[in-house]
């Protein structure tokens, strides 16, 4: 017999329902009883041999009575240390418990107020570094699956259509402001400052480079790690808030953002994320073959090259692919490589401790057949004749002393060369800061990296009403930081175009010393 | 013939008629064919109009399920808000542009991209157009010839059919020299005859030659020889052309340089030509397949026929990999 523990949260009465007899048992015991240990609830997916060959989504989501079960295992803490993993401070405890009550509905509406995309952090969060990795119950069990019950409850708006006019989650649009905002790239953080700027009421266009919406969500992260249909309903949200989405508009090239400003644009948010890919530099890099991972991924993801011929865009599948790099883009590649057919090997320089992969998609990937061949750093690229992949030269290594970043160092181990025939190398070791935008416009402050200098808690740039935010900021990171970061710019631009301070007196006291300078631009 | 494959979406079609981006489709508003496979479009493009400069290029998709296919722009008007595009039936996605004209739409047109030429008044000026190669120089020679140099034109073609813009070059350029492979127009001879006798004879201060890569690789070399600067525009395989992927990457003196965002235009005698032609090639066992697959559906089959269901195409993508 299975029990759910519940609190009510009005009485502090606890509650042991048995699902089978529906019955309560007891009422305020006289000892508290010991929790019954239910387990962290698995997520379905489909079998690693079946979704090898196939892009549809690896996990399946949980069910009502699943979600139900995972969130009864919430000790609903007085003070709860989840929500201060989470950079966007959603009310963690309070959907967990209305999911638990059976109200996704209340658990949609409540994460709705602090996010715009739950279906996609619930996904693509690395939620074991975040609000889980804070979860009491993780100390001594397995914490809350918060990620799994932030799924379940966005696609159970989906499924069950709340988006429309009736919906409980339609969003509260403030009066216009008659003031014109332009947010640069479609990508999280742009997505969540234009529709975070609708909601306040200013008229928002959204300018995107490529020819559909959406960003990395779209031209990265894989179909079956996160379904296009499901970025493209975020989308239509964002658009049905009145935001105005202009595709096919490369900022820096059909417009720059000094025209943009002089154009009847009161401020703009810059987010037009991470950019060009980095090379190794190692002999063999422009053969035919060698893709970077951005490139892989795009024309998969975005061009859907994976269906080719039905889409026109092609791409070199390989029997043998080397895939270089222990990011999730070099996770992402190389589970794309596998599906599309070939035999998929994993090339990194440290151990699997290092790797900075989410521990989920590295469980996949081993579950899928990648083979790791970890503390091995290439040397060259070896073509044929044609110009072609023949082989990849290795070089093992062995961890050394830590280093800065408190990983150890790899070091490489003289002789140890080998060579691995392959004839696809996908390329995947990061990405430099796109100069497209950044120097075609005056006056913007840069790193020596070519990303925007910006305030960390305001972000303003060095010039006058423009504001930036994610990946062009800070350097590849995560969905939900650019998420937090297109937020952050938001309330930034409101308080700026309100003629208001960026921060507020509380604010300024709780995140600066007071010697700082308010960073707004002058 | 609109669109020669319909499929089922996956996805909500985010261009839907009535939610407001019906307005975003370019217009083709002319067509004009110079040969069988040449052929010129005017599309309405009033964004890409209104930034473009010479040397610059746009990418444009047919449809959604279509290539994004760089293009260098053949000349621009700003007041209409109109782009020129002359392509060259290849493979499957011109072949398809090849079907398009007057009042059909495409989904995409982006730009510009690239770097713009830099134009700057340096004496005398030869550009040597190979093939289509006449369409990119075309604005340029303009470029250069506003600028207050003498602009010596050498257009090359395998044969009199395959000539275009003779015209137009010459309205621009102080002399205007035609060859073609087979002496059917001008001189019989290659591109490079003339530009050596050029540069054999002095008082040439820059060159610009644009044209097939095998073509732009012996200018180079020919003028390397007398020392003279060229610039080339390279037309290498890419994607998004912002600088995202990098597939669109060359080796120039010995460094990468992605095309699209550092070029297109190089100096001549520092690319690695045979780097880039190699990589041009690199589908073209997935584009042979590919243009099979549309000519035989152009051919009048029926269009469910060729309907294939995701599995099909992936089982087909990989055996089309497996033969590379």
């Amino acid at each position: 017999m299975r029990l759910r523990r519940m609190r009510l949260r009005a009485t502090g009465r606890w509650l042991q329902v048995s699902e089978v007899t529906q019955t309560v048992h007891g009422d305020r015991p006289a000892r508290k009883p010991k929790a019954p240990k239910i387990p962290r609830t698995d997520m379905p997916c489909q079998p690693a041999a079946q979704r090898a060959a196939n892009f549809e989504e690896v996990t399946l989501g949980y069910d009502s009575d699943m979600a139900m079960l995972e969130a009864s295992r919430c000790l609903l803490c007085k003070k709860p240390k989840c929500v201060l993993g989470c950079p966007v401070g959603i009310d963690i405890p309070a959907v967990v418990r209305m999911i638990a009550a059976g109200d996704p509905a209340g658990a949609i509406a409540k994460l709705k107020e602090t996010t715009s995309f739950p279906a996609v952090c619930g996904r693509v969060c690395p939620q074991e570094e975040q609000c889980e990795q804070l979860c009491v119950l993780g100390v001594k069990q397995e914490p809350v699956a918060i990620g799994r019950l932030e799924r379940y409850a966005a696609d159970w708006e989906f499924a069950h259509g709340t988006t429309g006019e009736d919906a409980a989650t339609t969003p509260q649009i403030a009066p216009r402001k008659g003031k014109h905002v332009g947010v640069v790239g479609s990508g999280p953080a742009g997505l969540t400052c234009a529709g975070e700027l609708a909601k306040m009421g200013y008229d928002v266009t959204l300018y995107e480079a490529l020819h559909k919406p959406g960003g990395v969500l779209v031209y990265g992260i894989p179909e079956f790690r996160l379904p296009k249909a499901i970025v493209a309903r975020e989308c239509e949200y964002v658009e049905s808030l009145g935001v105005k989405f202009k595709m096919d508009h490369v900022i820096g090239r059909t417009l720059t953002v000094d025209q943009m400003l002089a154009d009847g644009h009161d401020a703009i948010f810059l987010a037009n994320g991470a950019g060009l890919p980095s090379f190794m530099n190692i002999p063999g890099e422009n053969l035919n073959g060698v893709y970077s991972a951005n490139e892989f991924l795009t024309r998969s993801n975005l061009m859907k090259a994976y269906r080719f011929p039905e889409y026109d865009t092609p791409i070199a599948v390989g029997k043998r692919v080397a895939v270089i790099g222990g990011g999730n883009v070099a996770m992402d590649a190389a589970r794309t490589a596998l599906r599309l057919g070939a035999e998929v090997h994993l090339i990194y320089r440290r151990t699997l401790d290092e790797m900075p992969a989410r521990t989920e998609e590295i469980h996949h990937a081993e579950e899928e057949g990648i083979v790791f061949d970890l503390l091995a750093n290439p040397t060259q690229i070896i073509g044929d004749e044609d110009g072609w992949v023949k082989e990849i030269e290795v070089i093992d290594m062995e961890l050394g002393e830590p280093d800065a970043s408190g990983r150890r160092r790899p070091v490489p181990l003289e002789g140890s060369e080998r060579r691995i025939p392959v004839d696809v190398v996908i390329v995947s070791v990061g990405t430099n800061a796109n100069p497209l935008l950044t120097k075609s416009t005056s006056g913007l402050d840069l790193t020596k990296w070519g990303n925007i200098v910006a305030d960390e808690h305001t972000l303003a740039t060095s010039k006058e009403r423009v504001f930036a935010g994610g990946d062009i900021v800070t350097g590849a990171a995560t969905v939900i930081l650019a998420m937090g970061a297109g937020k952050t710019g938001a309330r930034s631009i409101d308080r700026y175009l309100q003629g208001e301070p960026l921060l507020t007196a509380e604010e300024e006291e709780a995140v600066k010393g007071p010697s700082h300078q308010t960073a707004v631009a002058s | 013939m609109k669109k020669w494959h319909r499929r089922a979406r996956l996805e909500p079609k985010w261009f839907d008629e009535g939610n407001g981006k019906k307005e975003d489709m370019y217009q083709i508003l002319s067509k004009v064919d110079y040969s069988d496979d040449v052929f010129m479009q005017v599309i309405e493009a009033p964004a890409v109009a209104a930034a473009c400069q010479a040397g610059q290029f746009i990418i444009l998709m047919i449809h959604e399920e279509g290539e994004r296919i760089p293009l260098t722009i053949a000349d621009f008007d700003r007041e209409a808000g109109t782009i020129t595009i002359v392509v060259q039936a290849v493979g499957t996605s011109t072949r398809h542009l090849q079907t398009l004209g007057k009042g059909d739409s495409l989904t995409s047109f982006i730009g510009p991209l690239g770097q713009p030429s830099e134009i700057e008044k340096v004496g005398t000026v030869i550009c040597a157009a190979g093939g289509v190669g006449v369409a990119p120089i075309y604005p340029i020679a303009r470029a250069l010839k506003e600028a207050g140099n003498k602009v010596i034109c050498i257009m090359a073609a395998r044969n009199e059919s395959l000539l275009f813009w003779e015209d137009k070059l010459r309205e621009v350029s102080d002399e205007l020299i035609v060859t073609t492979d087979d002496g059917s127009r001008g001189r019989k001879c290659l591109v490079t005859e003339p530009l050596k006798e050029l540069c054999e004879a002095g008082g040439i201060d820059l060159v610009y030659a644009i044209g097939p890569g095998v073509m732009m690789k012996f200018c180079a070399k020919t003028t390397e020889a007398y020392g003279v600067k060229t610039f080339v525009s390279l037309n290498s395989i890419m994607v998004d052309g912002t600088g995202m992927c990098g597939g669109c990457r060359v080796s120039v003196g010995g460094e990468t340089k992605f095309v699209c965002v550092d070029g297109p235009e190089f100096d001549g005698h520092q690319v690695d030509f045979d780097v880039l032609m190699s990589r041009q090639r690199q589908y073209l066992k997935q584009e042979k397949a590919s243009l099979d697959a549309y000519l035989s559906h152009a051919s009048g089959q029926d269009e469910s026929a060729t309907d294939a269901t995701a599995t099909d195409a992936t089982a087909c993508n990989r055996a089309v990999a497996a033969s590379v």
